[in-house]
Protein backbone atom coordinates (compact mmCIF):
# COMPACT_ATOMS: atom_id res chain seq x y z
CA UNK A 1 0.00 0.00 0.00
CA UNK A 2 1.30 3.50 -0.45
CA UNK A 3 2.54 5.82 2.01
CA UNK A 4 -0.45 8.45 3.31
CA UNK A 5 -0.34 11.41 1.30
CA UNK A 6 -1.41 14.89 2.35
CA UNK A 7 -5.10 14.96 1.30
CA UNK A 8 -6.18 11.98 2.83
CA UNK A 9 -4.54 8.86 4.48
CA UNK A 10 -5.49 5.28 4.77
CA UNK A 11 -4.72 3.98 8.63
CA UNK A 12 -4.62 0.56 9.70
CA UNK A 13 -8.04 0.11 12.41
CA UNK A 14 -8.08 1.84 15.16
CA UNK A 15 -5.06 4.18 14.72
CA UNK A 16 -5.25 7.58 15.87
CA UNK A 17 -5.98 10.22 13.01
CA UNK A 18 -5.42 13.85 13.25
CA UNK A 19 -8.25 15.49 14.78
CA UNK A 20 -9.23 17.70 11.67
CA UNK A 21 -10.38 14.98 9.44
CA UNK A 22 -13.12 16.12 7.49
CA UNK A 23 -14.44 12.67 7.34
CA UNK A 24 -13.01 9.66 8.79
CA UNK A 25 -13.74 5.62 8.68
CA UNK A 26 -11.90 3.91 11.37
CA UNK A 27 -12.11 -0.18 11.32
CA UNK A 28 -15.90 -0.46 10.13
CA UNK A 29 -16.96 -3.70 9.15
CA UNK A 30 -20.30 -4.63 7.46
CA UNK A 31 -21.92 -7.50 6.23
CA UNK A 32 -24.91 -8.54 4.48
CA UNK A 33 -26.28 -12.01 5.65
CA UNK A 34 -22.95 -13.70 5.08
CA UNK A 35 -21.43 -11.43 2.66
CA UNK A 36 -18.71 -9.51 4.07
CA UNK A 37 -18.92 -5.84 1.87
CA UNK A 38 -16.64 -3.78 4.48
CA UNK A 39 -13.49 -5.78 6.27
CA UNK A 40 -12.20 -3.46 8.60
CA UNK A 41 -12.03 -0.33 6.35
CA UNK A 42 -9.86 2.96 7.65
CA UNK A 43 -9.15 5.82 6.38
CA UNK A 44 -9.25 9.44 6.69
CA UNK A 45 -10.48 12.64 4.22
CA UNK A 46 -8.39 15.95 5.18
CA UNK A 47 -10.72 18.87 4.39
CA UNK A 48 -11.06 20.71 1.40
CA UNK A 49 -9.59 17.02 0.21
CA UNK A 50 -11.30 15.09 -3.10
CA UNK A 51 -11.28 11.50 -2.22
CA UNK A 52 -11.87 8.99 -5.17
CA UNK A 53 -13.10 5.48 -3.87
CA UNK A 54 -12.26 3.03 -6.85
CA UNK A 55 -13.34 -0.39 -7.12
CA UNK A 56 -15.46 -2.82 -9.26
CA UNK A 57 -19.25 -2.92 -8.99
CA UNK A 58 -20.40 -4.77 -5.78
CA UNK A 59 -17.41 -4.07 -3.66
CA UNK A 60 -19.13 -1.76 -1.01
CA UNK A 61 -18.57 1.37 -2.18
CA UNK A 62 -21.32 2.91 -1.62
CA UNK A 63 -22.17 1.19 1.15
CA UNK A 64 -19.35 2.78 2.17
CA UNK A 65 -20.48 6.51 1.34
CA UNK A 66 -24.01 5.93 3.14
CA UNK A 67 -22.03 5.29 6.42
CA UNK A 68 -20.21 8.08 6.41
CA UNK A 69 -23.84 9.72 6.87
CA UNK A 70 -25.76 7.66 8.68
CA UNK A 71 -27.69 5.59 6.74
CA UNK A 72 -26.19 2.10 6.95
CA UNK A 73 -24.90 1.32 10.90
CA UNK A 74 -21.33 -0.83 10.68
CA UNK A 75 -21.40 -4.12 12.58
CA UNK A 76 -17.87 -2.86 13.72
CA UNK A 77 -16.44 0.40 13.81
CA UNK A 78 -16.68 3.78 13.81
CA UNK A 79 -17.30 6.96 11.10
CA UNK A 80 -16.19 10.59 12.08
CA UNK A 81 -17.61 13.23 10.77
CA UNK A 82 -15.69 16.74 11.36
CA UNK A 83 -14.72 15.21 14.93
CA UNK A 84 -18.37 13.77 15.67
CA UNK A 85 -18.51 10.52 15.90
CA UNK A 86 -21.86 9.65 13.45
CA UNK A 87 -22.16 6.20 14.07
CA UNK A 88 -23.20 7.08 17.75
CA UNK A 89 -25.65 9.69 17.22
CA UNK A 90 -29.61 10.12 16.76
CA UNK A 91 -31.92 12.03 16.77
CA UNK A 92 -31.47 15.68 17.04
CA UNK A 93 -27.68 14.95 16.74
CA UNK A 94 -27.74 13.03 14.12
CA UNK A 95 -29.70 15.61 11.68
CA UNK A 96 -26.96 18.65 13.29
CA UNK A 97 -24.13 16.51 11.77
CA UNK A 98 -26.17 15.16 8.35
CA UNK A 99 -26.60 19.05 7.97
CA UNK A 100 -23.11 19.46 7.09
CA UNK A 101 -23.35 16.89 4.39
CA UNK A 102 -24.25 16.97 0.90
CA UNK A 103 -25.18 13.96 -1.22
CA UNK A 104 -25.46 13.87 -4.98
CA UNK A 105 -27.33 9.98 -4.85
CA UNK A 106 -26.47 7.64 -7.96
CA UNK A 107 -29.54 8.19 -9.77
CA UNK A 108 -30.00 11.95 -8.00
CA UNK A 109 -33.08 10.63 -5.73
CA UNK A 110 -34.93 13.48 -6.56
CA UNK A 111 -38.29 14.02 -4.68
CA UNK A 112 -40.50 13.15 -7.47
CA UNK A 113 -43.86 14.85 -6.20
CA UNK A 114 -42.53 18.36 -6.15
CA UNK A 115 -40.87 19.89 -8.87
CA UNK A 116 -37.11 20.83 -9.85
CA UNK A 117 -36.65 24.10 -7.88
CA UNK A 118 -38.76 23.35 -4.73
CA UNK A 119 -36.30 19.99 -4.65
CA UNK A 120 -33.11 22.61 -4.20
CA UNK A 121 -35.77 24.73 -1.89
CA UNK A 122 -36.47 21.48 0.41
CA UNK A 123 -33.59 21.79 2.40
CA UNK A 124 -33.66 25.45 2.79
CA UNK A 125 -37.27 25.22 3.82
CA UNK A 126 -36.70 22.69 6.63
CA UNK A 127 -33.06 23.70 7.91
CA UNK A 128 -33.74 28.25 7.67
CA UNK A 129 -35.18 30.52 8.74
CA UNK A 130 -35.36 32.43 5.50
CA UNK A 131 -38.38 33.80 3.66
CA UNK A 132 -39.95 32.25 0.93
CA UNK A 133 -38.15 34.70 -1.73
CA UNK A 134 -35.06 34.44 -0.15
CA UNK A 135 -35.45 30.72 -0.92
CA UNK A 136 -36.67 30.79 -4.22
CA UNK A 137 -33.69 33.33 -5.15
CA UNK A 138 -31.26 31.49 -3.55
CA UNK A 139 -32.71 28.06 -5.34
CA UNK A 140 -32.90 29.53 -8.65
CA UNK A 141 -28.89 30.58 -8.13
CA UNK A 142 -28.00 27.22 -7.15
CA UNK A 143 -29.77 25.80 -10.62
CA UNK A 144 -28.34 28.74 -12.25
CA UNK A 145 -24.86 27.45 -11.26
CA UNK A 146 -25.56 24.14 -12.39
CA UNK A 147 -27.06 25.19 -16.09
CA UNK A 148 -31.18 24.53 -15.06
CA UNK A 149 -31.91 28.21 -14.40
CA UNK A 150 -34.63 27.86 -16.28
CA UNK A 151 -35.80 24.64 -15.18
CA UNK A 152 -37.49 25.57 -11.86
CA UNK A 153 -40.87 25.00 -12.22
CA UNK A 154 -40.11 21.38 -14.56
CA UNK A 155 -41.34 18.31 -12.58
CA UNK A 156 -37.89 15.74 -12.21
CA UNK A 157 -40.11 13.09 -14.52
CA UNK A 158 -39.35 16.12 -17.49
CA UNK A 159 -36.05 15.91 -17.45
CA UNK A 160 -33.20 14.17 -18.80
CA UNK A 161 -30.61 11.46 -16.96
CA UNK A 162 -27.99 14.84 -16.94
CA UNK A 163 -30.20 17.50 -16.07
CA UNK A 164 -31.49 15.07 -12.98
CA UNK A 165 -28.10 14.53 -11.72
CA UNK A 166 -26.91 18.42 -12.19
CA UNK A 167 -30.26 19.13 -10.21
CA UNK A 168 -29.41 16.19 -7.43
CA UNK A 169 -25.88 18.32 -7.18
CA UNK A 170 -28.14 21.63 -6.60
CA UNK A 171 -30.09 20.08 -4.35
CA UNK A 172 -26.86 18.28 -2.48
CA UNK A 173 -25.30 22.35 -2.10
CA UNK A 174 -28.29 23.94 -1.50
CA UNK A 175 -26.87 24.56 2.58
CA UNK A 176 -23.37 24.82 1.20
CA UNK A 177 -22.25 21.78 3.07
CA UNK A 178 -18.64 21.78 3.82
CA UNK A 179 -18.46 17.90 2.99
CA UNK A 180 -20.13 16.31 -0.25
CA UNK A 181 -20.60 12.91 -0.85
CA UNK A 182 -21.14 11.94 -4.78
CA UNK A 183 -21.76 8.37 -5.85
CA UNK A 184 -20.86 7.54 -9.32
CA UNK A 185 -21.29 10.95 -11.29
CA UNK A 186 -21.02 9.61 -14.22
CA UNK A 187 -22.95 6.56 -14.40
CA UNK A 188 -25.54 5.87 -16.98
CA UNK A 189 -24.43 9.31 -18.67
CA UNK A 190 -22.92 9.69 -21.92
CA UNK A 191 -19.22 11.20 -22.22
CA UNK A 192 -20.07 14.83 -23.00
CA UNK A 193 -22.81 14.93 -20.06
CA UNK A 194 -20.52 13.15 -17.81
CA UNK A 195 -17.66 15.68 -18.54
CA UNK A 196 -20.03 18.41 -17.70
CA UNK A 197 -20.61 16.85 -13.90
CA UNK A 198 -16.58 16.36 -14.05
CA UNK A 199 -16.36 20.50 -14.54
CA UNK A 200 -19.10 20.96 -11.73
CA UNK A 201 -17.37 19.15 -9.24
CA UNK A 202 -14.12 20.40 -10.84
CA UNK A 203 -15.56 23.81 -9.63
CA UNK A 204 -16.55 23.05 -6.23
CA UNK A 205 -12.84 21.52 -5.63
CA UNK A 206 -11.62 25.07 -7.08
CA UNK A 207 -13.01 27.36 -5.24
CA UNK A 208 -12.06 25.64 -2.16
CA UNK A 209 -13.40 24.65 1.16
CA UNK A 210 -15.35 21.51 0.20
CA UNK A 211 -14.43 18.46 1.03
CA UNK A 212 -15.40 15.66 -1.94
CA UNK A 213 -15.63 12.06 -1.76
CA UNK A 214 -16.59 10.51 -4.90
CA UNK A 215 -17.13 7.16 -5.97
CA UNK A 216 -16.62 6.42 -9.35
CA UNK A 217 -15.45 3.79 -12.07
CA UNK A 218 -14.89 6.90 -14.54
CA UNK A 219 -10.86 6.62 -14.47
CA UNK A 220 -10.06 9.62 -16.39
CA UNK A 221 -12.49 11.85 -14.18
CA UNK A 222 -11.10 10.30 -11.13
CA UNK A 223 -7.58 11.41 -12.11
CA UNK A 224 -9.03 14.25 -13.39
CA UNK A 225 -10.54 15.20 -9.78
CA UNK A 226 -8.85 13.18 -7.00
CA UNK A 227 -6.27 14.21 -4.58
CA UNK A 228 -6.11 11.10 -2.93
CA UNK A 229 -7.63 7.80 -4.05
CA UNK A 230 -8.31 4.42 -2.69
CA UNK A 231 -8.64 0.59 -4.18
CA UNK A 232 -11.66 -1.18 -2.90
CA UNK A 233 -11.61 -4.82 -3.30
CA UNK A 234 -13.62 -7.70 -1.54
CA UNK A 235 -14.31 -5.18 1.49
CA UNK A 236 -10.85 -4.18 1.98
CA UNK A 237 -8.57 -1.10 0.82
CA UNK A 238 -5.74 -2.34 -1.22
CA UNK A 239 -3.89 0.00 -3.00
CA UNK A 240 -4.40 4.51 -1.89
CA UNK A 241 -2.00 7.90 -2.91
CA UNK A 242 -2.13 10.14 -6.00
CA UNK A 243 -3.39 8.89 -9.51
CA UNK A 244 0.51 8.31 -10.31
CA UNK A 245 1.03 6.30 -7.33
CA UNK A 246 -2.09 3.59 -8.18
CA UNK A 247 -0.97 3.96 -11.86
CA UNK A 248 2.31 2.25 -10.99
CA UNK A 249 0.96 0.24 -8.20
CA UNK A 250 2.17 -3.46 -7.64
CA UNK A 251 -1.45 -4.83 -7.22
CA UNK A 252 -2.39 -6.28 -10.94
CA UNK A 253 -6.06 -5.47 -10.58
CA UNK A 254 -5.02 -1.60 -9.49
CA UNK A 255 -2.98 -1.72 -12.52
CA UNK A 256 -5.17 -2.79 -14.69
CA UNK A 257 -8.22 -0.46 -13.15
CA UNK A 258 -5.93 2.31 -13.40
CA UNK A 259 -5.43 2.12 -17.54
CA UNK A 260 -8.42 1.62 -18.23
CA UNK A 261 -10.05 4.72 -19.91
CA UNK A 262 -13.63 3.26 -19.34
CA UNK A 263 -15.40 6.49 -18.58
CA UNK A 264 -18.91 5.28 -16.89
CA UNK B 1 -44.18 -24.64 5.96
CA UNK B 2 -42.41 -23.39 9.09
CA UNK B 3 -40.63 -20.76 7.62
CA UNK B 4 -43.97 -18.99 5.96
CA UNK B 5 -45.31 -19.00 10.03
CA UNK B 6 -41.78 -17.87 11.39
CA UNK B 7 -41.67 -15.17 8.33
CA UNK B 8 -45.05 -14.70 9.08
CA UNK B 9 -44.68 -14.19 12.46
CA UNK B 10 -41.60 -11.74 11.97
CA UNK B 11 -43.56 -9.29 9.64
CA UNK B 12 -46.51 -9.38 12.69
CA UNK B 13 -44.11 -8.25 14.93
CA UNK B 14 -42.19 -5.53 12.79
CA UNK B 15 -45.35 -4.33 11.91
CA UNK B 16 -46.62 -4.09 15.49
CA UNK B 17 -43.12 -2.04 16.38
CA UNK B 18 -43.71 -0.02 13.26
CA UNK B 19 -47.32 1.07 14.40
CA UNK B 20 -46.27 1.44 18.04
CA UNK B 21 -43.85 3.94 16.80
CA UNK B 22 -46.44 5.62 14.59
CA UNK B 23 -48.90 6.06 17.55
CA UNK B 24 -46.48 7.21 19.82
CA UNK B 25 -44.81 9.56 17.05
CA UNK B 26 -48.34 11.52 15.97
CA UNK B 27 -48.51 12.15 19.58
CA UNK B 28 -45.49 13.91 20.44
CA UNK B 29 -43.83 17.00 18.83
CA UNK B 30 -42.30 17.95 16.87
CA UNK B 31 -45.35 18.07 14.38
CA UNK B 32 -45.58 18.14 10.93
CA UNK B 33 -48.42 20.70 10.47
CA UNK B 34 -48.08 22.07 6.78
CA UNK B 35 -46.88 17.72 5.50
CA UNK B 36 -49.95 16.40 7.19
CA UNK B 37 -52.40 19.06 6.17
CA UNK B 38 -51.35 18.32 2.56
CA UNK B 39 -51.82 14.70 2.97
CA UNK B 40 -55.34 15.59 4.49
CA UNK B 41 -56.11 17.18 1.03
CA UNK B 42 -54.16 14.41 -1.12
CA UNK B 43 -55.40 11.30 0.90
CA UNK B 44 -59.23 12.65 2.10
CA UNK B 45 -60.29 15.47 0.09
CA UNK B 46 -59.08 13.43 -3.23
CA UNK B 47 -61.16 10.76 -2.44
CA UNK B 48 -64.26 12.48 -1.86
CA UNK B 49 -65.62 11.72 -5.22
CA UNK B 50 -65.32 8.21 -5.07
CA UNK B 51 -67.27 8.25 -1.61
CA UNK B 52 -69.60 10.53 -2.66
CA UNK B 53 -70.66 8.60 -6.15
CA UNK B 54 -70.42 5.25 -4.30
CA UNK B 55 -72.40 5.87 -1.33
CA UNK B 56 -75.14 7.34 -3.64
CA UNK B 57 -74.84 3.68 -5.39
CA UNK B 58 -74.86 1.96 -2.32
CA UNK B 59 -78.02 4.12 -1.19
CA UNK B 60 -79.94 3.57 -4.03
CA UNK B 61 -79.38 -0.31 -3.99
CA UNK B 62 -80.23 -0.64 -0.19
CA UNK B 63 -83.47 1.74 -1.02
CA UNK B 64 -84.82 -0.78 -3.44
CA UNK B 65 -83.98 -3.63 -1.27
CA UNK B 66 -85.52 -2.33 2.11
CA UNK B 67 -88.84 -1.52 -0.09
CA UNK B 68 -88.84 -5.17 -1.06
CA UNK B 69 -88.70 -6.21 2.33
CA UNK B 70 -90.48 -4.07 4.10
CA UNK B 71 -93.29 -4.08 1.54
CA UNK B 72 -94.38 -7.30 3.10
CA UNK B 73 -95.25 -5.86 5.49
CA UNK B 74 -96.88 -3.07 5.20
CA UNK B 75 -93.94 -0.52 6.51
CA UNK B 76 -93.30 1.36 3.64
CA UNK B 77 -92.94 4.16 6.11
CA UNK B 78 -90.63 2.99 7.64
CA UNK B 79 -88.04 3.00 4.71
CA UNK B 80 -85.90 5.92 5.54
CA UNK B 81 -84.84 5.75 9.06
CA UNK B 82 -84.29 1.79 8.60
CA UNK B 83 -82.10 2.96 5.40
CA UNK B 84 -80.58 5.98 7.62
CA UNK B 85 -79.70 2.96 10.23
CA UNK B 86 -78.12 0.55 8.09
CA UNK B 87 -75.79 3.01 6.59
CA UNK B 88 -75.13 4.93 9.51
CA UNK B 89 -74.68 1.91 12.27
CA UNK B 90 -72.44 -0.35 9.89
CA UNK B 91 -72.89 0.22 6.15
CA UNK B 92 -71.05 3.31 5.77
CA UNK B 93 -68.53 2.57 7.99
CA UNK B 94 -67.24 -0.48 6.63
CA UNK B 95 -68.03 0.63 2.75
CA UNK B 96 -65.97 3.70 3.23
CA UNK B 97 -63.15 1.77 5.07
CA UNK B 98 -62.80 -0.90 2.49
CA UNK B 99 -63.42 1.52 -0.58
CA UNK B 100 -60.61 4.09 0.95
CA UNK B 101 -58.09 1.19 1.72
CA UNK B 102 -58.33 0.29 -1.69
CA UNK B 103 -57.66 3.84 -2.55
CA UNK B 104 -54.95 5.12 -0.39
CA UNK B 105 -54.01 1.55 1.22
CA UNK B 106 -52.66 1.34 -2.86
CA UNK B 107 -51.24 4.65 -2.67
CA UNK B 108 -49.53 5.01 -0.10
CA UNK B 109 -48.13 1.00 -0.53
CA UNK B 110 -46.68 2.19 -3.87
CA UNK B 111 -45.92 5.62 -3.37
CA UNK B 112 -43.34 4.98 -0.61
CA UNK B 113 -42.73 1.87 -1.87
CA UNK B 114 -41.14 3.94 -5.04
CA UNK B 115 -39.28 6.27 -3.05
CA UNK B 116 -37.61 3.61 -1.47
CA UNK B 117 -36.14 1.94 -4.47
CA UNK B 118 -35.35 5.21 -5.60
CA UNK B 119 -33.43 6.04 -2.71
CA UNK B 120 -36.02 9.49 -2.48
CA UNK B 121 -36.29 8.18 1.62
CA UNK B 122 -32.43 7.87 1.66
CA UNK B 123 -32.26 11.22 0.10
CA UNK B 124 -34.98 12.80 3.32
CA UNK B 125 -32.66 10.73 5.83
CA UNK B 126 -29.56 12.53 4.44
CA UNK B 127 -30.87 15.78 3.79
CA UNK B 128 -31.52 15.41 7.75
CA UNK B 129 -35.24 14.89 7.67
CA UNK B 130 -36.89 12.19 10.01
CA UNK B 131 -38.20 10.55 6.99
CA UNK B 132 -40.62 8.28 9.49
CA UNK B 133 -41.94 11.51 10.64
CA UNK B 134 -42.49 13.15 7.88
CA UNK B 135 -43.46 10.55 5.08
CA UNK B 136 -44.97 7.86 7.84
CA UNK B 137 -46.87 9.85 10.65
CA UNK B 138 -48.35 12.58 8.46
CA UNK B 139 -50.06 9.70 6.41
CA UNK B 140 -51.19 8.29 9.68
CA UNK B 141 -52.40 11.45 10.90
CA UNK B 142 -54.31 12.76 7.83
CA UNK B 143 -56.27 8.83 7.41
CA UNK B 144 -57.27 9.53 10.96
CA UNK B 145 -58.73 12.92 10.66
CA UNK B 146 -60.37 11.93 6.94
CA UNK B 147 -61.85 8.28 7.65
CA UNK B 148 -64.60 9.69 9.95
CA UNK B 149 -65.37 13.04 7.73
CA UNK B 150 -65.42 10.51 4.70
CA UNK B 151 -67.69 8.39 6.36
CA UNK B 152 -69.67 11.38 7.23
CA UNK B 153 -69.92 11.80 3.10
CA UNK B 154 -70.86 8.33 2.51
CA UNK B 155 -73.59 8.45 5.07
CA UNK B 156 -75.17 11.38 3.69
CA UNK B 157 -75.07 10.57 -0.15
CA UNK B 158 -75.89 6.98 0.54
CA UNK B 159 -79.30 8.78 1.89
CA UNK B 160 -79.48 11.11 -1.12
CA UNK B 161 -79.26 8.05 -3.51
CA UNK B 162 -82.07 6.53 -1.17
CA UNK B 163 -84.08 9.64 -0.95
CA UNK B 164 -83.78 9.68 -4.70
CA UNK B 165 -84.52 5.70 -5.26
CA UNK B 166 -87.74 6.48 -2.71
CA UNK B 167 -88.97 9.56 -4.50
CA UNK B 168 -89.22 7.76 -8.21
CA UNK B 169 -90.91 4.93 -6.56
CA UNK B 170 -93.82 7.06 -4.58
CA UNK B 171 -92.91 10.45 -5.44
CA UNK B 172 -91.76 10.97 -1.50
CA UNK B 173 -91.01 15.09 -0.69
CA UNK B 174 -87.60 15.31 0.45
CA UNK B 175 -88.44 17.15 3.56
CA UNK B 176 -90.24 14.19 4.41
CA UNK B 177 -88.41 11.20 3.51
CA UNK B 178 -84.85 13.32 5.77
CA UNK B 179 -87.55 13.77 8.61
CA UNK B 180 -88.57 9.79 8.93
CA UNK B 181 -84.70 8.77 8.37
CA UNK B 182 -83.61 11.09 11.28
CA UNK B 183 -86.49 10.25 13.21
CA UNK B 184 -84.90 6.99 14.89
CA UNK B 185 -81.07 8.15 14.54
CA UNK B 186 -79.31 8.76 17.93
CA UNK B 187 -75.71 10.23 18.74
CA UNK B 188 -74.99 6.98 19.97
CA UNK B 189 -75.92 5.13 16.55
CA UNK B 190 -73.65 8.32 14.61
CA UNK B 191 -70.81 8.53 17.25
CA UNK B 192 -69.08 5.41 17.87
CA UNK B 193 -69.80 4.11 14.76
CA UNK B 194 -68.59 7.00 12.63
CA UNK B 195 -65.37 7.21 15.16
CA UNK B 196 -64.17 3.30 14.84
CA UNK B 197 -63.02 4.78 11.59
CA UNK B 198 -60.09 6.80 13.22
CA UNK B 199 -59.17 3.11 13.96
CA UNK B 200 -59.95 2.20 10.32
CA UNK B 201 -57.88 4.91 8.88
CA UNK B 202 -54.82 4.42 11.48
CA UNK B 203 -54.71 0.51 10.16
CA UNK B 204 -54.80 1.65 6.33
CA UNK B 205 -52.11 4.13 6.80
CA UNK B 206 -50.05 2.41 9.12
CA UNK B 207 -50.50 -0.93 6.99
CA UNK B 208 -49.69 0.38 3.67
CA UNK B 209 -46.73 2.66 4.99
CA UNK B 210 -45.43 -0.28 6.47
CA UNK B 211 -45.17 -2.59 3.20
CA UNK B 212 -44.03 0.63 1.43
CA UNK B 213 -41.40 1.39 3.53
CA UNK B 214 -39.81 -1.93 3.79
CA UNK B 215 -40.48 -2.17 0.10
CA UNK B 216 -37.39 -4.48 -1.58
CA UNK B 217 -36.79 -5.74 -5.10
CA UNK B 218 -37.52 -2.84 -7.30
CA UNK B 219 -40.43 -1.98 -9.01
CA UNK B 220 -41.70 -5.59 -8.91
CA UNK B 221 -41.59 -5.15 -4.86
CA UNK B 222 -43.46 -2.08 -5.58
CA UNK B 223 -46.23 -3.50 -7.31
CA UNK B 224 -46.32 -6.17 -4.66
CA UNK B 225 -46.20 -3.73 -1.88
CA UNK B 226 -49.08 -1.87 -3.80
CA UNK B 227 -51.22 -5.06 -3.63
CA UNK B 228 -50.38 -6.09 -0.49
CA UNK B 229 -51.14 -2.99 1.35
CA UNK B 230 -55.33 -3.15 -0.26
CA UNK B 231 -55.66 -7.24 0.89
CA UNK B 232 -53.64 -6.84 4.14
CA UNK B 233 -55.64 -3.41 4.91
CA UNK B 234 -59.44 -4.35 4.21
CA UNK B 235 -58.43 -7.97 5.99
CA UNK B 236 -57.35 -5.77 8.65
CA UNK B 237 -60.76 -3.26 8.99
CA UNK B 238 -62.62 -6.29 8.29
CA UNK B 239 -61.48 -8.18 11.11
CA UNK B 240 -60.59 -4.98 13.73
CA UNK B 241 -64.58 -4.23 13.03
CA UNK B 242 -65.64 -7.27 14.84
CA UNK B 243 -63.89 -6.25 17.78
CA UNK B 244 -64.75 -2.74 17.42
CA UNK B 245 -68.57 -3.53 17.11
CA UNK B 246 -68.37 -5.90 20.17
CA UNK B 247 -66.51 -2.83 22.05
CA UNK B 248 -69.49 -0.24 21.13
CA UNK B 249 -72.26 -2.58 22.02
CA UNK B 250 -70.21 -2.49 25.12
CA UNK B 251 -69.32 0.84 25.82
CA UNK B 252 -72.85 2.32 24.53
CA UNK B 253 -75.79 -0.18 25.34
CA UNK B 254 -77.77 1.92 23.16
CA UNK B 255 -75.89 1.26 19.83
CA UNK B 256 -77.59 -2.32 20.16
CA UNK B 257 -80.80 -1.55 20.76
Amino acid sequence: MSSPRPGGAVLPAREHVPARAAVRLDGVTKSFGSLRVLDAVSFAVLPGCAFIILGRSGTGKSVMLKHIIGLVQPDEGRVFVEGDEITALRGVELSRVRRKIGFLFQNAALFDSISVGENVAFPMRRHTRLSDAEIRDRAVAKLEAVGLGQEYDKMPADLSGGMRKRAGLARALALDPPILLVDEPSAGLDPVTAGEIDDLLFGLKGNGGTTLVIVTHNIPSAKRLGDELVMLHQGRIVASGSPEELQNSDHELVRAFMSSQHAG
Amino acid sequence: MLDRAGALLSTTGDLSVFAMRAAREAVLPPYEFKETVRQVYELGARSAPLIAVSGFAVGVVLSMHTRASLERFGAEAMIPAGLAMALVRETGPLTAGLLLSGRIGAGIGAELGAMRVTEQIDALEAGAVDSFRYLVVTRVVACIIALPILTTLMNFAGMLGGFLAEAAATGMSLQLYFTRAFSLIAVSDYLPSTLKTMVFGFIIATISSYLGFTTSSGTEGVGRASTQAVVMSSVGIIVANVVLVRLIFFLFPGAAG
